[in-house]
């Protein structure tokens, strides 16, 4: 026993000479604590308070009784919502415009950006840069305001360039075949160029030295975006793909209510704009709350899996 | 090194340049066609008669809507929100992101993950609407300030470039002689830290002269509107205010108006943005943003 303790007081005397030391860091930089303060209190008033408010998803919310007081009713709302039959078609029309950006918004600002870093001219490069930045800052209101000026059947641009080769007009805005199209591709005018600031980063990140041996080698340009540009973004790309999908069930929500209207209604009921009708214009709170919860659960189990599936084949991942 | 270029490269280039200068032109096109039908007289432009150059050009749009006073409180209201929340933005992303780019910041890992997680899980839209009525914001212009009064994405961003550019003699330096954190923070750290205010300013100002969710679901009061809900009536729903059109009688004549102050509007509304890019531009280029997505 007392060959022990001496051993233990010391790694005891260690403990405490650590905890002493934190104390102190705490104290030396108390100043740094206030900083992060109105931070800490902001993130956790906005966004942990209502992670604590989903509870109404299984309760009855009554609003005098508050989100406590409310009686408990289990899964109910999320029965109601999986055997009402908006429920396929807010997913079917969620899911489809989700992949379809996943398939063609997600690659082109990777082409753009490999193709941009090829430029040999920098006045070229600056000047694409500028424009192709440009309408990111523009508003979604101003976005889809437009669309529809663009695509007006009967004055629009777009119609009476198909009218002059001899086709039929067609009125866009109000078809839900063209809803996911229209969606799809105005996001890519406005963003193509602001998402490849992330990958040029990593494109400047290339060792030259590479390229030049290539170059010696005989390697042609394309061969060289093939065996050296995107090798090396790939972990950038694979963190964005999984963010991305991460975000698979939330679809550009603010700009898809805008485009929406009575005619185009069968493509662009999406889960979200559901919620917003059902909760906060019909007044249907928990049962809402109840299909945002679902949405956001599905999200973060997707993130979840598929930082996993990255993580296990030995690919970038968010951790 | 350019001794022999391949025709394959030759190709290569050639297509390279043709094909950005059209992405280009697809980019800039409708931008420049907003302007140009904004000043043509509307005739021309719904005969499809202006594609290239204004014609038969008229400022009556433009006169219409600035005499608008629905456009002008609208004006007035985005101002206000967008200079408070992006000061109020600003202030908290900096202070914050200082804070956790010290490794001697004990417990750091820990304030990290509370924000991080943020990004990847929500109570959703309906407990966030009865947190914010709840704590008495609604119908107020704090609702359009304080639910997003950071961004945990900017705190990211702005960590890791304090992390790289402050080097860490700097604060050993200031240390030794007994500087304190604030006086370094004013003094030392903010003057280098230029690119990256310039940047917030930017995204933060950009983001709130633009929104118009929160006003849609917080803002009742028709004073408090800001400009974007007044463009979605003008632009989407077609709600030209009589005001703007009351002396026009004409049916035909009102939508053809309606018409011209919609490609007005759209200027109108996103000047201050398209102005404040360019002199911001050149801090992004700079690769700002290199690292900002390893939490």
């Amino acid at each position: 026993m007392a060959a022990a303790n001496p051993l233990r007081t010391k790694r005891m005397e260690g403990i405490r000479r650590k905890r002493r030391k934190a104390r102190l860091a705490i104290w030396q930089n108390y100043e740094l604590y206030l900083f992060l303060l109105p931070t800490l209190v902001y993130f956790l008033v906005f966004h942990y308070m209502p992670m604590y408010g989903v509870q109404i998803a299984f309760k009855r919310f009554i609003a005098v009784k508050g989100i406590n007081g409310s009686p408990w009713v289990g899964f109910e709302h999320f029965e109601r919502f999986f055997e009402s039959f908006q429920f396929l078609i807010v997913l079917k029309n969620t899911l489809a415009i989700s992949l379809y950006e996943l398939l063609v918004a997600f690659p082109a600002p990777i082409v753009l950006a490999l193709l941009l870093n090829q430029l040999t001219s920098e006045r070229f490069k600056k000047l694409a840069q500028t424009v192709t930045y440009a309408p990111h800052f523009i508003s979604v209101v101003v976005v889809v305001g437009m669309l529809y000026l663009f695509l007006s059947p009967k004055i629009g641009l777009v119609n009476r360039l198909l009218v002059s080769l001899g086709f039929e007009p067609v009125y866009f805005m109000a078809s839900s075949a063209w809803f996911s199209t229209i969606f799809v591709f105005s996001g890519i005018w406005q963003n193509i160029g602001w998402s490849t600031i992330i990958y040029l980063a990593a494109l400047a990140g290339v060792n030259p030295d590479l390229h030049e041996a290539a170059v010696m080698d005989g390697a042609t340009k394309r061969q060289r975006i093939q065996h050296i540009d995107f090798p090396s973004i790939l972990p950038t790309i694979m963190i964005l793909l999984i963010l991305n999908i991460g975000h698979l069930m939330s679809v550009g929500f603010e700009k898809v209510y805008l485009m929406q209207n009575q005619l185009n209604i069968d493509a662009s009921e999406v889960i979200q704009t559901y919620v917003y009708k059902a909760g906060l214009l019909e007044g249907q709170l928990s049962y809402s709350a109840a299909i945002g919860l679902f949405n956001s659960v599905i999200n973060f189990t997707l993130l979840l899996a598929f930082n996993q599936l990255a993580r296990k084949s030995k690919q970038a991942s968010l951790w | 090194m350019v001794t022999s270029r391949s025709r394959g490269d030759v190709l290569f280039d050639l297509f390279t340049y043709g094909f950005l200068s059209a992405l280009l032109l697809a980019v800039l096109y409708p931008l420049y066609f907003v302007v140009i039908s904004s000043i043509s007289n509307p005739d021309f432009v719904n005969q499809g008669n202006v594609t290239l150059y204004p014609r038969g050009v008229t400022f009556e749009g433009y006169r219409r809507i600035f005499a608008d006073a629905q456009v002008w409180l609208g004006y007035r209201n985005s101002l206000l929100y967008t200079v408070l929340g992006t000061i109020l933005n600003v202030i908290l992303t900096l202070t914050a992101g200082y804070a956790l780019s010290r490794s001697d910041l004990v417990g750091r890992n820990g304030f990290m993950l509370l924000i991080v997680f943020t990004m990847f899980f929500s109570g959703g839209l309906i407990p966030t609407y009865l947190l914010v009525k709840g704590l008495g914001l609604v119908n107020t212009v704090w609702a359009m300030i304080l639910p997003n009064a950071v961004s945990a994405y900017n705190v990211i961003i702005t960590r890791t470039f304090f992390q790289t550019s402050i080097p860490g003699e700097l604060l050993e330096a200031a240390k030794m002689d007994g500087c304190s954190n604030t006086r370094f923070f004013l003094g030392i750290v903010l003057p280098l830290a230029m690119p990256i205010v310039a940047v917030m300013i930017l995204f933060s100002a950009v983001g709130h002269w633009n929104a118009y969710f929160q006003a849609l679901i917080y803002l009742k009061d028709e004073g408090l509107q800001p400009l974007q809900i007044v463009l979605r009536k003008i632009l989407i729903h077609n709600e030209a205010s009589e005001a703007m059109m009351d002396d026009i009688v004409n049916q035909a004549e009102l939508v053809k108006m309606a018409e011209t102050m919609k490609y007005g509007m759209i200027i109108v509304s996103s000047l201050p943005v398209l102005v404040l890019y360019p002199f911001l531009q050149k801090y992004f280029m700079k690769g700002v943003l290199i690292g900002s997505l390893k939490g």
